[in-house]
Protein backbone atom coordinates (compact mmCIF):
# COMPACT_ATOMS: atom_id res chain seq x y z
CA UNK A 1 0.00 0.00 0.00
CA UNK A 2 1.30 3.32 -0.44
CA UNK A 3 1.66 5.78 2.03
CA UNK A 4 -0.13 9.20 1.95
CA UNK A 5 2.02 11.88 3.44
CA UNK A 6 0.52 15.14 3.76
CA UNK A 7 2.40 18.45 5.40
CA UNK A 8 1.48 19.72 8.66
CA UNK A 9 0.61 23.75 8.92
CA UNK A 10 1.80 24.73 12.86
CA UNK A 11 1.45 28.02 14.35
CA UNK A 12 4.14 28.90 16.21
CA UNK A 13 3.46 32.01 18.16
CA UNK A 14 2.56 34.83 19.08
CA UNK A 15 3.21 34.21 21.76
CA UNK A 16 5.74 32.03 22.48
CA UNK A 17 8.58 32.12 24.62
CA UNK A 18 10.87 31.57 22.15
CA UNK A 19 9.72 33.59 19.53
CA UNK A 20 11.54 36.41 21.51
CA UNK A 21 8.54 39.03 21.35
CA UNK A 22 5.38 39.01 19.47
CA UNK A 23 6.24 36.74 15.99
CA UNK A 24 3.66 34.78 14.57
CA UNK A 25 5.27 32.03 12.15
CA UNK A 26 3.15 29.25 9.99
CA UNK A 27 5.70 26.77 9.38
CA UNK A 28 4.44 23.97 7.09
CA UNK A 29 5.86 20.75 8.63
CA UNK A 30 6.39 17.67 6.37
CA UNK A 31 7.26 15.18 9.32
CA UNK A 32 10.13 17.01 11.63
CA UNK A 33 11.14 18.75 8.34
CA UNK A 34 10.39 22.29 7.68
CA UNK A 35 9.29 23.53 4.47
CA UNK A 36 8.20 26.90 4.45
CA UNK A 37 8.26 29.49 7.22
CA UNK A 38 5.91 32.64 6.78
CA UNK A 39 6.86 35.11 9.62
CA UNK A 40 3.68 37.24 10.43
CA UNK A 41 5.20 40.60 11.91
CA UNK A 42 3.45 43.85 12.63
CA UNK A 43 1.56 42.44 16.00
CA UNK A 44 3.61 45.26 18.19
CA UNK A 45 2.95 48.15 15.38
CA UNK A 46 2.37 51.48 16.87
CA UNK A 47 3.16 53.56 14.00
CA UNK A 48 6.22 55.34 15.20
CA UNK A 49 6.82 56.69 11.85
CA UNK A 50 3.51 58.50 11.28
CA UNK A 51 3.73 59.64 15.26
CA UNK A 52 7.80 60.87 14.70
CA UNK A 53 6.24 63.18 11.74
CA UNK A 54 3.73 64.71 14.00
CA UNK A 55 6.09 65.57 17.01
CA UNK A 56 8.72 68.01 17.01
CA UNK A 57 12.48 66.88 16.37
CA UNK A 58 13.34 66.74 20.27
CA UNK A 59 9.50 65.41 21.16
CA UNK A 60 10.61 62.30 18.87
CA UNK A 61 13.95 61.08 20.97
CA UNK A 62 11.85 58.96 22.92
CA UNK A 63 10.60 56.67 20.52
CA UNK A 64 13.76 56.01 19.01
CA UNK A 65 14.01 53.99 22.59
CA UNK A 66 11.33 52.18 21.86
CA UNK A 67 12.52 50.35 19.02
CA UNK A 68 15.22 47.67 19.93
CA UNK A 69 14.49 48.35 23.21
CA UNK A 70 17.23 46.40 24.82
CA UNK A 71 20.24 49.32 23.33
CA UNK A 72 17.86 52.39 23.40
CA UNK A 73 20.96 54.40 22.90
CA UNK A 74 22.35 53.38 19.97
CA UNK A 75 18.91 54.08 18.04
CA UNK A 76 18.94 58.20 19.35
CA UNK A 77 22.53 57.86 18.48
CA UNK A 78 21.38 57.97 14.66
CA UNK A 79 18.61 60.22 14.63
CA UNK A 80 20.88 62.56 16.48
CA UNK A 81 23.59 62.10 13.81
CA UNK A 82 21.23 62.75 11.12
CA UNK A 83 19.64 66.20 12.59
CA UNK A 84 23.37 67.21 13.20
CA UNK A 85 24.36 66.49 9.73
CA UNK A 86 21.47 68.26 8.39
CA UNK A 87 22.25 71.49 10.73
CA UNK A 88 25.82 71.27 10.61
CA UNK A 89 26.30 71.62 14.44
CA UNK A 90 29.48 70.18 16.12
CA UNK A 91 29.02 68.17 18.82
CA UNK A 92 31.69 69.23 21.81
CA UNK A 93 34.32 66.31 22.44
CA UNK A 94 32.93 65.31 25.57
CA UNK A 95 29.86 64.37 24.33
CA UNK A 96 30.85 62.39 21.65
CA UNK A 97 33.05 60.27 23.80
CA UNK A 98 30.31 59.99 26.52
CA UNK A 99 27.70 58.75 23.51
CA UNK A 100 30.24 56.15 22.40
CA UNK A 101 30.56 55.13 25.82
CA UNK A 102 26.74 54.21 26.23
CA UNK A 103 26.76 52.90 22.52
CA UNK A 104 29.15 50.49 23.58
CA UNK A 105 27.28 49.67 26.89
CA UNK A 106 24.11 49.04 24.98
CA UNK A 107 25.90 47.23 22.35
CA UNK A 108 27.05 44.54 25.86
CA UNK A 109 23.72 45.02 27.09
CA UNK A 110 22.24 43.90 23.19
CA UNK A 111 24.95 40.78 23.13
CA UNK A 112 24.23 39.87 26.88
CA UNK A 113 20.57 38.98 26.26
CA UNK A 114 20.62 37.58 23.03
CA UNK A 115 23.59 35.34 24.07
CA UNK A 116 21.94 34.22 27.80
CA UNK A 117 18.35 34.02 25.73
CA UNK A 118 19.89 32.06 22.43
CA UNK A 119 21.17 29.35 24.91
CA UNK A 120 17.80 29.48 26.93
CA UNK A 121 16.23 28.78 23.75
CA UNK A 122 18.85 25.40 23.39
CA UNK A 123 18.15 24.31 26.81
CA UNK A 124 20.82 26.03 29.10
CA UNK A 125 19.66 27.91 31.69
CA UNK A 126 22.26 29.39 33.92
CA UNK A 127 24.08 31.56 30.81
CA UNK A 128 20.64 34.02 31.71
CA UNK A 129 20.91 34.02 35.25
CA UNK A 130 24.37 35.36 35.17
CA UNK A 131 23.91 37.53 31.99
CA UNK A 132 20.98 39.02 33.56
CA UNK A 133 23.09 40.11 36.68
CA UNK A 134 25.20 42.14 34.23
CA UNK A 135 22.84 43.58 32.82
CA UNK A 136 21.35 45.12 36.14
CA UNK A 137 24.79 47.00 36.88
CA UNK A 138 24.88 47.96 33.08
CA UNK A 139 21.19 49.70 33.36
CA UNK A 140 21.92 51.24 36.61
CA UNK A 141 24.65 53.09 34.45
CA UNK A 142 21.93 54.34 32.10
CA UNK A 143 19.96 55.04 35.09
CA UNK A 144 22.36 57.35 36.79
CA UNK A 145 23.41 59.12 33.44
CA UNK A 146 20.06 59.67 32.06
CA UNK A 147 17.53 58.90 34.91
CA UNK A 148 15.97 55.62 33.58
CA UNK A 149 16.86 52.26 33.43
CA UNK A 150 15.84 52.03 29.81
CA UNK A 151 13.92 54.79 28.10
CA UNK A 152 17.05 57.31 28.08
CA UNK A 153 16.10 60.12 26.06
CA UNK A 154 19.54 60.88 26.80
CA UNK A 155 20.97 61.30 23.29
CA UNK A 156 19.86 64.91 21.82
CA UNK A 157 21.18 66.84 18.78
CA UNK A 158 24.05 68.78 19.75
CA UNK A 159 25.22 66.06 21.88
CA UNK A 160 24.03 64.80 25.07
CA UNK A 161 20.96 66.13 27.87
CA UNK A 162 22.73 66.14 30.67
CA UNK A 163 26.72 65.10 32.04
CA UNK A 164 27.66 62.53 33.74
CA UNK A 165 27.05 62.54 37.43
CA UNK A 166 29.65 62.38 39.91
CA UNK A 167 31.28 58.55 40.36
CA UNK A 168 30.07 57.12 37.37
CA UNK A 169 33.20 57.26 35.14
CA UNK A 170 34.94 55.40 37.89
CA UNK A 171 31.98 52.75 38.27
CA UNK A 172 32.38 52.09 34.67
CA UNK A 173 35.95 51.11 34.39
CA UNK A 174 35.51 49.49 37.73
CA UNK A 175 33.16 47.44 35.62
CA UNK A 176 35.15 46.91 32.86
CA UNK A 177 37.82 45.24 35.11
CA UNK A 178 35.59 42.97 36.18
CA UNK A 179 33.20 41.94 33.08
CA UNK A 180 35.84 40.22 31.29
CA UNK A 181 35.99 37.69 33.82
CA UNK A 182 31.84 37.19 33.25
CA UNK A 183 32.50 37.08 29.29
CA UNK A 184 34.81 33.70 30.44
CA UNK A 185 32.32 32.81 32.43
CA UNK A 186 30.19 32.57 30.14
CA UNK A 187 32.06 31.25 27.53
CA UNK A 188 33.11 28.12 29.95
CA UNK A 189 29.51 27.49 29.73
CA UNK A 190 28.49 27.55 26.19
CA UNK A 191 32.04 27.65 23.92
CA UNK A 192 32.76 24.02 24.48
CA UNK A 193 29.27 22.90 25.62
CA UNK A 194 28.46 19.51 23.84
CA UNK A 195 24.77 20.17 23.74
CA UNK A 196 25.10 23.83 22.72
CA UNK A 197 27.29 22.77 19.99
CA UNK A 198 25.32 20.33 18.38
CA UNK A 199 22.26 22.94 18.72
CA UNK A 200 24.22 25.63 16.48
CA UNK A 201 27.34 24.33 14.65
CA UNK A 202 26.06 23.93 10.77
CA UNK A 203 22.48 24.68 11.23
CA UNK A 204 21.36 28.16 9.77
CA UNK A 205 24.35 28.62 7.55
CA UNK A 206 24.66 31.70 5.43
CA UNK A 207 26.58 32.03 2.22
CA UNK A 208 28.23 35.49 1.07
CA UNK A 209 26.39 36.24 -1.46
CA UNK A 210 23.24 35.52 0.61
CA UNK A 211 23.94 37.74 3.43
CA UNK A 212 24.26 40.38 0.48
CA UNK A 213 20.99 39.70 -1.48
CA UNK A 214 19.20 39.50 1.80
CA UNK A 215 20.18 43.20 3.60
CA UNK A 216 21.81 41.71 6.06
CA UNK A 217 24.10 43.58 8.27
CA UNK A 218 26.17 43.33 11.65
CA UNK A 219 26.63 40.15 12.91
CA UNK A 220 24.41 38.63 10.80
CA UNK A 221 26.90 39.50 7.79
CA UNK A 222 30.12 39.79 9.76
CA UNK A 223 29.17 35.84 10.94
CA UNK A 224 29.85 34.76 7.23
CA UNK A 225 32.50 36.13 6.73
CA UNK A 226 32.46 39.91 5.32
CA UNK A 227 34.31 42.49 7.42
CA UNK A 228 31.74 45.10 7.47
CA UNK A 229 31.44 47.64 10.41
CA UNK A 230 29.70 51.09 9.58
CA UNK A 231 32.17 51.99 12.94
CA UNK A 232 35.06 51.52 10.73
CA UNK A 233 34.33 52.19 7.53
CA UNK A 234 31.95 55.11 8.05
CA UNK A 235 33.07 56.37 11.49
CA UNK A 236 31.02 58.30 13.25
CA UNK A 237 31.33 60.77 16.26
CA UNK A 238 35.21 59.46 17.75
CA UNK A 239 35.35 56.24 16.89
CA UNK A 240 37.92 56.89 14.72
CA UNK A 241 40.40 57.83 17.27
CA UNK A 242 39.56 54.39 18.60
CA UNK A 243 41.81 51.27 18.49
CA UNK A 244 39.23 47.76 18.07
CA UNK A 245 38.99 45.16 16.01
CA UNK A 246 36.08 43.56 14.52
CA UNK A 247 35.46 39.68 14.96
CA UNK A 248 34.35 37.82 11.49
CA UNK A 249 32.77 34.32 11.59
CA UNK A 250 34.00 31.69 9.33
CA UNK A 251 30.90 29.38 8.44
CA UNK A 252 27.76 31.91 8.89
CA UNK A 253 26.27 29.10 11.28
CA UNK A 254 24.22 30.04 14.37
CA UNK A 255 27.63 28.88 16.32
CA UNK A 256 30.09 31.21 14.13
CA UNK A 257 27.45 34.61 14.82
CA UNK A 258 27.51 33.59 18.81
CA UNK A 259 31.23 33.44 18.70
CA UNK A 260 31.22 37.15 16.73
CA UNK A 261 29.35 38.42 19.63
CA UNK A 262 31.11 36.88 22.82
CA UNK A 263 34.41 39.00 20.80
CA UNK A 264 32.63 41.91 20.24
CA UNK A 265 31.30 42.01 23.86
CA UNK A 266 35.32 41.96 24.91
CA UNK A 267 36.44 44.60 21.80
CA UNK A 268 33.22 46.97 23.46
CA UNK A 269 35.35 46.61 26.60
CA UNK A 270 38.51 48.04 25.27
CA UNK A 271 36.64 50.71 23.83
CA UNK A 272 34.90 51.64 26.59
CA UNK A 273 38.01 51.60 28.67
CA UNK A 274 39.84 53.37 26.00
CA UNK A 275 36.88 56.26 26.03
CA UNK A 276 37.53 56.22 29.81
CA UNK A 277 41.10 57.65 29.45
CA UNK A 278 40.78 59.71 26.78
CA UNK A 279 37.39 61.24 28.24
CA UNK A 280 38.19 65.12 28.32
CA UNK A 281 36.70 67.88 30.43
CA UNK A 282 34.35 70.60 28.61
CA UNK A 283 30.97 71.08 27.85
CA UNK A 284 28.47 68.42 26.50
CA UNK A 285 26.46 70.09 24.77
CA UNK A 286 26.49 72.26 21.35
CA UNK A 287 26.39 75.67 22.84
CA UNK A 288 23.89 77.18 20.45
CA UNK A 289 21.47 78.41 22.34
CA UNK A 290 18.79 77.76 19.49
CA UNK A 291 19.28 73.62 19.38
CA UNK A 292 20.03 72.74 23.16
CA UNK A 293 18.44 74.13 25.82
CA UNK A 294 20.43 76.28 28.73
CA UNK A 295 21.08 74.71 31.92
CA UNK A 296 18.66 75.45 34.82
CA UNK A 297 20.82 78.06 36.20
CA UNK A 298 21.30 80.78 33.75
CA UNK A 299 17.32 80.10 32.98
CA UNK A 300 17.22 82.06 36.53
CA UNK A 301 19.23 85.28 35.66
CA UNK A 302 19.87 85.89 31.93
CA UNK A 303 16.32 86.66 29.78
CA UNK A 304 18.23 85.46 26.82
CA UNK A 305 18.52 82.00 28.43
CA UNK A 306 14.65 81.99 29.45
CA UNK A 307 13.05 83.27 26.17
CA UNK A 308 15.27 80.16 24.56
CA UNK A 309 14.25 77.73 26.86
CA UNK A 310 11.01 78.29 26.19
CA UNK A 311 11.11 78.57 22.55
CA UNK A 312 12.68 75.24 22.68
CA UNK A 313 10.09 73.71 24.40
CA UNK A 314 7.68 74.53 22.90
CA UNK A 315 8.15 75.58 19.20
CA UNK A 316 11.54 73.33 19.43
CA UNK A 317 14.45 74.11 16.94
CA UNK A 318 13.69 74.17 13.00
CA UNK A 319 15.69 72.55 10.69
CA UNK A 320 15.85 73.37 6.61
CA UNK A 321 14.84 71.91 4.18
CA UNK A 322 16.96 68.99 3.35
CA UNK A 323 17.22 64.90 2.84
CA UNK A 324 19.59 62.33 4.63
CA UNK A 325 20.31 59.08 5.14
CA UNK A 326 22.25 58.05 7.73
CA UNK A 327 23.22 54.99 9.26
CA UNK A 328 24.93 53.73 12.98
CA UNK A 329 26.31 50.29 13.98
CA UNK A 330 23.72 49.27 16.24
CA UNK A 331 24.03 46.25 18.12
CA UNK A 332 21.89 43.95 15.68
CA UNK A 333 22.77 45.52 12.50
CA UNK A 334 23.24 48.62 10.26
CA UNK A 335 20.02 50.77 11.55
CA UNK A 336 19.52 53.86 9.86
CA UNK A 337 17.50 57.14 9.50
CA UNK A 338 16.43 58.80 6.39
CA UNK A 339 15.24 62.03 7.28
CA UNK A 340 13.40 64.22 4.77
CA UNK A 341 13.55 68.00 6.65
CA UNK A 342 11.04 70.96 5.32
CA UNK A 343 11.98 73.78 7.32
CA UNK A 344 9.51 73.73 9.72
CA UNK A 345 10.13 72.37 13.31
CA UNK A 346 8.47 68.76 12.58
CA UNK A 347 10.11 66.43 10.23
CA UNK A 348 8.50 65.60 7.10
CA UNK A 349 9.49 61.93 6.77
CA UNK A 350 11.57 59.77 8.89
CA UNK A 351 11.79 56.58 7.96
CA UNK A 352 13.66 54.10 9.90
CA UNK A 353 15.54 51.19 8.68
CA UNK A 354 16.16 48.48 11.20
CA UNK A 355 18.10 45.85 11.02
CA UNK A 356 16.25 43.12 12.02
CA UNK A 357 13.51 43.69 9.54
CA UNK A 358 15.39 42.28 6.83
CA UNK A 359 17.01 39.63 8.99
CA UNK A 360 13.84 38.07 10.26
CA UNK A 361 12.68 38.13 6.37
CA UNK A 362 15.15 35.33 5.24
CA UNK A 363 13.60 33.07 7.90
CA UNK A 364 11.83 30.94 4.83
CA UNK A 365 15.61 30.44 3.36
CA UNK A 366 16.76 30.17 6.67
CA UNK A 367 14.94 27.47 7.75
CA UNK A 368 14.02 25.38 5.18
CA UNK A 369 14.78 21.70 5.44
CA UNK A 370 16.07 22.36 8.93
CA UNK A 371 13.84 20.44 11.63
CA UNK A 372 11.37 21.53 13.96
CA UNK A 373 13.87 21.89 17.13
CA UNK A 374 16.14 24.70 14.90
CA UNK A 375 13.12 27.19 14.80
CA UNK A 376 14.19 28.51 17.91
CA UNK A 377 17.83 28.34 17.65
CA UNK A 378 18.06 30.01 14.01
CA UNK A 379 15.49 32.56 15.41
CA UNK A 380 17.50 32.81 18.66
CA UNK A 381 20.92 33.55 16.66
CA UNK A 382 19.12 36.26 13.75
CA UNK A 383 19.14 38.41 17.40
CA UNK A 384 15.22 39.72 16.95
CA UNK A 385 13.60 42.29 18.73
CA UNK A 386 9.98 43.35 17.80
CA UNK A 387 9.87 47.40 18.83
CA UNK A 388 12.63 47.46 16.02
CA UNK A 389 11.04 45.39 13.73
CA UNK A 390 7.59 46.13 13.86
CA UNK A 391 8.37 50.00 14.39
CA UNK B 1 34.75 53.97 -8.27
CA UNK B 2 36.46 55.24 -4.35
CA UNK B 3 35.37 58.92 -5.52
CA UNK B 4 32.47 60.38 -5.54
CA UNK B 5 32.49 62.52 -8.19
CA UNK B 6 33.86 60.44 -10.46
CA UNK B 7 31.48 58.19 -9.66
CA UNK B 8 28.65 60.27 -10.54
CA UNK B 9 30.53 61.30 -13.40
CA UNK B 10 30.38 57.86 -14.62
CA UNK B 11 26.89 56.74 -13.74
CA UNK B 12 25.90 60.05 -16.16
CA UNK B 13 27.95 58.92 -18.66
CA UNK B 14 26.49 54.76 -18.98
CA UNK B 15 23.05 56.26 -18.26
CA UNK B 16 22.92 59.61 -19.83
CA UNK B 17 19.73 59.23 -21.32
CA UNK B 18 18.27 57.91 -17.99
CA UNK B 19 18.90 60.18 -15.35
CA UNK B 20 17.02 63.04 -15.16
CA UNK B 21 19.40 65.06 -12.00
CA UNK B 22 22.03 63.55 -10.34
CA UNK B 23 23.32 65.76 -6.95
CA UNK B 24 25.88 64.87 -3.83
CA UNK B 25 24.47 66.38 -0.70
CA UNK B 26 25.92 64.95 2.63
CA UNK B 27 28.55 62.35 1.15
CA UNK B 28 25.44 60.53 -0.51
CA UNK B 29 24.60 60.62 -4.33
CA UNK B 30 21.39 61.13 -5.26
CA UNK B 31 19.84 60.07 -8.94
CA UNK B 32 16.67 60.67 -9.82
CA UNK B 33 15.55 58.48 -12.59
CA UNK B 34 12.26 57.41 -14.41
CA UNK B 35 9.88 55.01 -12.71
CA UNK B 36 10.18 52.84 -16.38
CA UNK B 37 14.15 53.05 -15.75
CA UNK B 38 13.80 51.63 -12.43
CA UNK B 39 14.87 47.73 -13.38
CA UNK B 40 17.64 48.74 -15.59
CA UNK B 41 19.53 51.78 -13.64
CA UNK B 42 19.56 48.82 -10.41
CA UNK B 43 20.81 46.08 -12.74
CA UNK B 44 23.60 48.54 -13.42
CA UNK B 45 24.18 49.57 -10.44
CA UNK B 46 24.47 45.83 -8.93
CA UNK B 47 26.54 44.72 -11.79
CA UNK B 48 28.81 47.23 -12.91
CA UNK B 49 32.50 46.64 -11.31
CA UNK B 50 32.92 50.08 -11.26
CA UNK B 51 29.75 50.50 -8.94
CA UNK B 52 29.02 47.30 -7.20
CA UNK B 53 26.17 48.46 -5.01
CA UNK B 54 25.55 45.27 -4.15
CA UNK B 55 23.26 45.68 -1.36
CA UNK B 56 19.90 47.28 -0.50
CA UNK B 57 19.57 48.83 2.01
CA UNK B 58 15.62 49.96 2.28
CA UNK B 59 12.84 51.31 0.00
CA UNK B 60 10.94 53.91 1.10
CA UNK B 61 7.91 56.45 -0.33
CA UNK B 62 7.28 60.01 0.77
CA UNK B 63 3.88 61.55 0.41
CA UNK B 64 3.68 64.44 -1.27
CA UNK B 65 -0.30 65.41 -1.70
CA UNK B 66 -0.12 68.35 -3.54
CA UNK B 67 1.70 67.08 -5.84
CA UNK B 68 0.49 65.79 -9.23
CA UNK B 69 2.56 63.15 -9.25
CA UNK B 70 2.12 62.14 -5.61
CA UNK B 71 4.51 59.89 -4.64
CA UNK B 72 8.17 59.78 -4.24
CA UNK B 73 9.99 56.26 -3.68
CA UNK B 74 13.01 55.88 -2.56
CA UNK B 75 15.66 53.10 -3.03
CA UNK B 76 18.98 53.09 -1.40
CA UNK B 77 21.94 51.25 -2.07
CA UNK B 78 25.08 50.48 -0.61
CA UNK B 79 28.29 49.12 -2.10
CA UNK B 80 30.44 47.56 0.58
CA UNK B 81 33.46 47.20 -2.08
CA UNK B 82 33.73 50.88 -2.68
CA UNK B 83 32.07 52.41 0.99
CA UNK B 84 29.45 54.61 -0.59
CA UNK B 85 25.87 54.90 -0.79
CA UNK B 86 23.55 55.71 -3.81
CA UNK B 87 19.86 56.94 -3.07
CA UNK B 88 17.70 56.36 -5.59
CA UNK B 89 14.27 58.39 -6.56
CA UNK B 90 11.49 58.74 -8.81
CA UNK B 91 7.62 60.31 -8.40
CA UNK B 92 4.80 58.38 -9.57
CA UNK B 93 1.28 59.07 -8.86
CA UNK B 94 -1.34 57.49 -6.79
CA UNK B 95 -2.46 54.63 -9.75
CA UNK B 96 0.71 53.99 -11.52
CA UNK B 97 2.42 50.51 -10.74
CA UNK B 98 6.30 50.58 -10.24
CA UNK B 99 8.00 47.36 -10.89
CA UNK B 100 9.22 45.35 -8.30
CA UNK B 101 13.26 44.28 -7.93
CA UNK B 102 12.92 41.35 -5.86
CA UNK B 103 13.87 39.15 -8.90
CA UNK B 104 17.39 41.59 -8.26
CA UNK B 105 17.50 41.85 -5.05
CA UNK B 106 15.70 39.31 -2.61
CA UNK B 107 15.46 41.26 0.62
CA UNK B 108 13.40 44.13 -1.61
CA UNK B 109 10.12 41.27 -0.79
CA UNK B 110 9.54 42.91 2.87
CA UNK B 111 10.40 46.47 1.94
CA UNK B 112 8.45 46.63 -1.16
CA UNK B 113 5.19 44.94 1.28
CA UNK B 114 5.86 47.25 3.62
CA UNK B 115 5.72 50.67 1.40
CA UNK B 116 2.74 48.83 -0.18
CA UNK B 117 1.15 48.71 3.09
CA UNK B 118 2.02 52.09 4.44
CA UNK B 119 1.18 54.06 1.06
CA UNK B 120 -0.70 52.32 -1.13
CA UNK B 121 1.81 51.30 -3.79
CA UNK B 122 1.80 48.70 -5.80
CA UNK B 123 4.48 46.19 -7.24
CA UNK B 124 4.11 44.70 -10.64
CA UNK B 125 5.22 41.12 -10.71
CA UNK B 126 5.52 41.31 -7.00
CA UNK B 127 5.76 37.49 -5.17
CA UNK B 128 3.39 38.16 -2.68
CA UNK B 129 2.23 41.76 -1.68
CA UNK B 130 0.28 41.53 1.15
CA UNK B 131 0.03 43.95 3.99
CA UNK B 132 2.92 43.50 6.55
CA UNK B 133 3.00 45.33 9.16
CA UNK B 134 -0.84 46.56 10.14
CA UNK B 135 -3.57 44.51 11.31
CA UNK B 136 -5.00 41.40 9.29
CA UNK B 137 -7.93 42.95 7.34
CA UNK B 138 -6.95 46.70 7.88
CA UNK B 139 -8.20 49.35 5.51
CA UNK B 140 -6.17 52.72 3.95
CA UNK B 141 -2.92 53.54 4.05
CA UNK B 142 -1.57 55.04 7.39
CA UNK B 143 1.48 56.78 6.35
CA UNK B 144 -0.40 58.83 3.46
CA UNK B 145 -0.43 62.45 4.94
CA UNK B 146 -4.39 62.59 4.44
CA UNK B 147 -4.61 59.29 6.96
CA UNK B 148 -5.71 60.34 10.31
CA UNK B 149 -2.70 60.20 13.53
CA UNK B 150 -5.51 58.80 15.38
CA UNK B 151 -6.77 56.02 12.99
CA UNK B 152 -10.42 55.16 12.00
CA UNK B 153 -11.02 51.72 14.59
CA UNK B 154 -10.65 50.62 18.20
CA UNK B 155 -10.69 47.40 19.18
CA UNK B 156 -11.58 45.99 23.00
CA UNK B 157 -12.73 43.03 24.40
CA UNK B 158 -16.58 42.59 24.35
CA UNK B 159 -17.85 41.19 27.52
CA UNK B 160 -21.31 40.20 25.73
CA UNK B 161 -19.99 38.55 22.50
CA UNK B 162 -16.76 37.12 24.48
CA UNK B 163 -14.39 38.19 21.64
CA UNK B 164 -12.46 41.07 20.54
CA UNK B 165 -14.84 43.42 18.20
CA UNK B 166 -13.56 46.40 16.37
CA UNK B 167 -15.46 49.95 16.53
CA UNK B 168 -15.18 53.61 15.13
CA UNK B 169 -12.61 55.34 17.11
CA UNK B 170 -14.31 57.26 19.88
CA UNK B 171 -12.31 59.78 21.43
CA UNK B 172 -12.91 61.75 24.95
CA UNK B 173 -11.58 64.73 23.49
CA UNK B 174 -10.60 65.56 19.82
CA UNK B 175 -7.18 65.27 18.77
CA UNK B 176 -5.30 68.73 19.54
CA UNK B 177 -2.34 69.76 17.22
CA UNK B 178 -0.88 72.45 18.88
CA UNK B 179 0.83 74.72 16.27
CA UNK B 180 3.97 76.33 18.10
CA UNK B 181 5.37 77.65 15.44
CA UNK B 182 6.54 81.16 15.58
CA UNK B 183 4.20 83.10 12.85
CA UNK B 184 6.99 85.63 12.88
CA UNK B 185 10.55 85.44 12.77
CA UNK B 186 11.69 89.16 13.94
CA UNK B 187 11.94 91.96 12.28
CA UNK B 188 12.93 92.41 8.29
CA UNK B 189 16.45 93.78 9.01
CA UNK B 190 16.75 90.57 11.58
CA UNK B 191 15.96 88.70 8.78
CA UNK B 192 17.71 89.87 6.08
CA UNK B 193 20.78 89.48 8.32
CA UNK B 194 20.09 85.32 9.09
CA UNK B 195 19.69 84.95 5.18
CA UNK B 196 23.32 86.60 4.61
Amino acid sequence: MAKQSKTLNLNFGPQHPAAHGVLRLILELDGEVVEKADPHIGLLHRGTEKLIENKTYMQAVPYFDRLDYVAPMNQEHAFALAIEKILKIEVPIRAQFIRVIFCEIGRILSHILNITTQALDVGALTPSLWGFEERETLMTFYERASGSRLHANYFRAGGVHQDLPRGLEDDISKFCESFPKIINDLESLLTDNRIFKQRNVDIGIVTKQDALDYSFSGVMIRGSGIPWDLRKSQPYDCYEQLEFKIPVGKNGDCYDRYLCRIEEMKESVKIIKQCLTMIPKGPIKSQDGKITPPPKQKIKESMEALIHHFKLFTEGYRVPKDEIYTAVEAPKGEFGVYLISDGSNKPYKCKIRAPGFSHLQSMDYLIKGHMLADVPAVLGSLDIVFGEIDR
Amino acid sequence: MNNLIDLEKKINSELTTKINNSKILHNQLFLDIDCSDLIEVTLFLKNNNLTKFRQLIDITAVDYPENQKRFKIVYLFLSHEFNQRIILTFFINENEIVSSVTKIFPAANWMEREVFDMYGVKFKDHPDLRRILTDYNFEGFPLRKDFPLTGHNEVRYSEEEKKVIYEDIKLEQNYRNFDYESPWEGTKYIKDQIKK
